[in-house]
């Protein structure tokens, strides 16, 4: 019930609606609970409204954590 | 899928779990607890469990909002889809959820009541407006990431000027069901496993923020590490977590910073804090009456609640004698600790709630962890 999925924003349409994909699927859904949203921003959609949208920067950093843990593993 | 696959890439994987079980100390025992059914899922699905050392052992909380709904709010809802001239909407999980006396939503509809599955509160309202001469309830469930979406769905009702839709509301609070899990005097009598820390939500967190967890890491000593669903994110977390118990700390930290900041959503805090008021006590399936764990409509928004709306009973109802779950959500038992598990009880006739919803102990472990002992 808590599960939901990063989507890519793909249009912005009138009244807080947007058009997200996710592999390949669209779907309408609300952008009402964020900020300033806008094409090509990735957002976590649950029941059909966005959460909160994606740090893309963030992202990298943690996948390059993730690295560097196994680069120490190797080493180990 | 962007930023899905690379969280769960198997290499990455087997790095983390050589990383754990450098730093996880032989001599120590580390019990965590992941709050979320969608860390008990991820754990499931992708064996993290076998991954890690056996000193280190993940016990699964009480975080899938079906889970914890008490089977008198179920019979409640049963109650109003039965009154004449409603409309009971829901998400899907909801209305297979035995309420007491075994009859779910499914139930109810089979037997003439008009229950309907919908996705999006939006569609609650949607269906409101296309059966003016019904009254629509919806029966709202889930911890504060389903919340603001039904704050919208009642904005967005009164901006239609709907008069005949309504929410009955089962909106739980995250931060007060850890701390019952960690203070509760039934606690105190049943007896509860030891925690070292917790894995903290991931999506609830991006609404919340992960500010609200600091309270635990300063007043129950525990470490808490916010962190995503993917597998990766809950192997990091748990070396987290691993590494501030080993230096004795107990700090908030935040795995998901991709999406998790300090604050949280305020558009979606601001909203909620606008629609719902506190409850001064709400009964939890497993955990009992939680102060302060649920919230109401606020007055001013009375015409939106079903439970003003309507005169809904107050269900007593007691769960099935053999059913495990209140023991599962509390960590003091495994599903197959339970003796219907996987036999009177599986996902297609649940008995208990825990089998119902994909994110329930019991569902994730008959669909992952029977396979793998098998294999
Ligand atoms: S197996 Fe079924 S009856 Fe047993 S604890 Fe799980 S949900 Fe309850």
């Amino acid at each position: 019930m808590c599960l939901a999925m990063p989507a890519r924003v793909v249009e912005m349409r009138d009244d807080d609606q947007a058009v997200v994909e996710l592999d390949g699927v669209r779907k309408e859904i609300s952008v009402a609970l964020i900020e300033a949203p806008r094409v090509g921003d990735y957002v976590i959609v649950h029941v059909g409204y966005a959460l909160s949208r994606l740090d893309p920067e963030e992202a990298a950093k943690t996948l390059a954590l993730f690295a560097e843990m196994q680069a120490a593993g190797a080493a180990a | 899928m962007k930023y899905i696959d690379e969280y769960r890439d198997g290499d990455l994987a087997k790095g983390l779990a050589s990383a754990i079980a450098r730093e996880a100390k032989p001599d120590c025992r580390y019990h965590f607890m992941e709050f979320c059914g969608g860390h008990t899922h991820a754990i499931f699905r992708y064996g993290i469990q076998d991954l890690l050392p056996s000193n280190v052992r993940m016990i699964h909380g009480p975080g899938c909002p079906v889970c914890v709904l008490p089977m008198g709010r179920i019979d409640g809802a049963i109650h109003l889809a039965k009154q004449p001239g409603v409309i009971l909407a829901s998400y899907g999980d909801m209305l297979r959820v035995p309420g007491g006396g075994r009859e779910s939503l499914l139930k109810a509809k089979a037997l003439g009541a008009d229950v309907r599955m919908i996705y999006s509160p939006s569609d609650a309202v949607a269906l409101a407006k296309a059966h003016p001469d019904r009254e629509v309830v919806f029966f709202a469930i889930g911890f504060e990431t389903t919340t603001p979406p039904t704050a919208l769905a009642i904005r967005q009702a009164h901006r239609e000027g709907l008069s005949n839709f309504s929410v009955y509301c089962n909106h739980v609070l995250t931060p007060s069901a850890i701390s019952s899990i960690l203070e509760a005097p039934s606690v105190r009598d049943l007896g509860t496993v030891p925690l070292d820390g917790f894995i903290g939500p991931a999506h609830v967190s991006t609404v919340i923020g992960s500010q609200p967890y600091d309270y635990f890491a300063e007043e129950y000593r525990r470490p808490v590490v916010i962190a995503g669903f993917e597998p990766l994110d809950v192997l990091q977390a748990i070396l987290m977590l691993i590494r501030q118990v080993n230096e004795g700390r107990f700090e908030v930290e935040n795995e998901f910073t991709r999406a998790v900041t300090k604050e949280g959503n305020m558009k979606a805090k601001t909203l909620v804090a606008e629609t719902f008021e506190m409850k001064r006590s709400f009964e939890w399936r497993g955990l009992g009456l939680v102060p302060y764990s649920a919230l109401a409509i606020k007055r001013q928004w009375a015409q939106f609640d079903a439970e003003a709306r309507f005169i809904v009973p107050e269900f007593k109802t007691e769960d099935h004698k053999a059913c495990a779950c209140g023991a599962i959500l509390r960590g003091l038992k495994t599903p197959a600790d339970c003796s219907l598990f996987a036999t009177a009880c599986t996902p297609e006739h649940p008995i208990g709630s825990c089998m119902v919803s994909a994110e329930g102990a019991c569902a994730a472990y008959y669909t992952y962890g029977r396979q793998r002992r098998k294999s």
